[in-house]
């Protein structure tokens, strides 16, 4: 299974980046071989629709988990529609967070928790 | 002669000036731009006749046609479409109707549906022909609502635009449709520095400009040595009186607080005029 965690540099060792659309990088990480690649989210620059983009750059992407910390209105819609489970989760880097999932330690996000447009 | 009222920074007097100029000149027409916040009318106290809905199309899908390619989305550089297997979103809000998305659409399952973004009001003050616009509360985009305002311009007589603050699209469609921007600004810094920014937005679209200094006796050095270097005419200032900040509290406008402007506000306009004229020469 793909999951998409949101960083603030590239690899597993990276801190994570706790807002969603407005994240630097995303990286993708097989669960089952560990094998992680990182692209440069193209959202970061959207100036507006960045939650849209971003939701559907993680789903065209096949990852089925998503970790992240803060998730607007818009994202979340796209990613429950696309059935992207979405996982709370910050102040740890990449692999850590992973981990965490992995150990069944994390809580499942049911509702956007942030306003649309917020890049706190 | 059409004459937007502007500004760099946000409450300086545009409103102010723009009101009591109509008021000085009688017979023309007033567009309340300023759509995001349009507040002529309190002082100009017009009585609104009629009013219109400004509206932009937006797509929407005919599902049973639809392949779920994501060409739209793809396409969309608002980001208001996403797609995902199965499932079509759009939201309006992002979108900016430029009607792509039901173009590049492979199996023509897009359609569009006129949406309601805001209202135009028309109306009389006196001799004024009065026309405000006003975006809905929590849309993003104001632009088609100016645009609506503007389309009342028309060819002949006079025409004052209160336009909207800064200096970003709603201002330049604002000042675009002038033969003349009157910028009002103040004495501080932050008023010379937006300023400087809608003197260098207006060399760009190529509208000569005048400068009002409101609340002169603050010091207005700066704003004149400014001037003189950009060849702008400074055609008024106006001290900053309590009887008129008293006056707009009470929706009372410049030339009934402080009549001795008057003249000057009357006189402004051969000196737009002459502004247009050395323009064109």
């Amino acid at each position: 299974m793909k999951i998409c965690v949101t960083a603030s540099s590239e690899g597993l060792q990276a801190p994570m980046d706790s807002r969603f659309a407005r994240a630097p990088f995303m990286v993708f990480i097989d669960s089952e071989t560990g094998d992680a690649e990182t692209i440069a989210n193209a959202a970061t620059s959207a100036g507006h629709g960045a939650g849209t983009q971003a939701a559907q750059t993680v789903t065209r992407l096949g990852a089925e988990v998503l970790l992240t910390a803060h998730c607007g209105p818009r994202a979340f819609e796209v990613l429950a529609a696309a059935g992207v489970k979405v996982f709370g989760v910050e102040g740890v880097t990449v692999s850590e967070a992973v981990d965490a999932w992995k150990a069944g330690k994390l809580e499942q996000l049911e509702n956007s928790d942030a306003a649309a447009g917020w890049a706190g | 002669m059409k004459v937007a009222v502007a500004s760099g920074k946000g409450g300086t007097g545009k409103t102010t000036v723009a009101t009591s100029l109509a008021l000085m000149w009688g017979e023309c027409t007033f567009l309340d731009c300023d759509v995001e916040g349009p507040n002529a009318h309190l002082l100009l106290h017009p009585e609104i006749e009629r009013s219109a809905q400004v509206t932009v199309p937006v797509p929407r899908l005919h599902e049973e046609d639809c392949s779920y390619c994501g060409a739209c989305a793809d396409f969309c550089r608002s980001h208001a479409l996403a797609v995902v297997p199965g499932k079509w979103m759009i939201f309006d809000q992002l979108c900016h109707a430029c009607g792509g998305c039901s173009l590049v659409c492979p199996t023509r399952a897009i359609y569009e549906v006129d949406r309601r973004i805001g209202e135009v009001r028309f109306g009389h003050a006196g001799p004024i022909r009065f026309v405000q616009g006003e975006l809905d509360a929590g849309e993003a985009h104001p632009i088609p609502v100016i645009e609506d305002v503007l389309k009342e311009a028309g060819d002949q007589g006079d025409v004052i635009i209160d336009s909207p603050p800064g200096t970003n699209c709603s201002m330049i469609a604002a000042a675009e449709a002038a033969d003349v921007v009157l910028l009002v600004t103040e004495p501080t810094p932050f008023g010379l520095h937006d300023l400087t920014l809608a003197v260098e937005a207006l060399k760009v679209i190529n509208r000569p400009a005048a400068i009002l200094v409101n609340r002169a006796d603050w010091g207005a050095g700066e704003v004149h040595e400014y001037a003189a270097r950009e060849g702008i005419p400074v055609v008024l200032e106006i001290p900053h009186l309590l009887v008129v900040a008293e006056g707009y509290a009470r929706s009372r406008p410049l030339v009934e607080s402080a009549p001795e402007f008057r003249q000057d506000l009357l006189g402004l306009r051969a000196a737009l005029a002459r502004t247009i004229q050395e323009r064109a020469a």
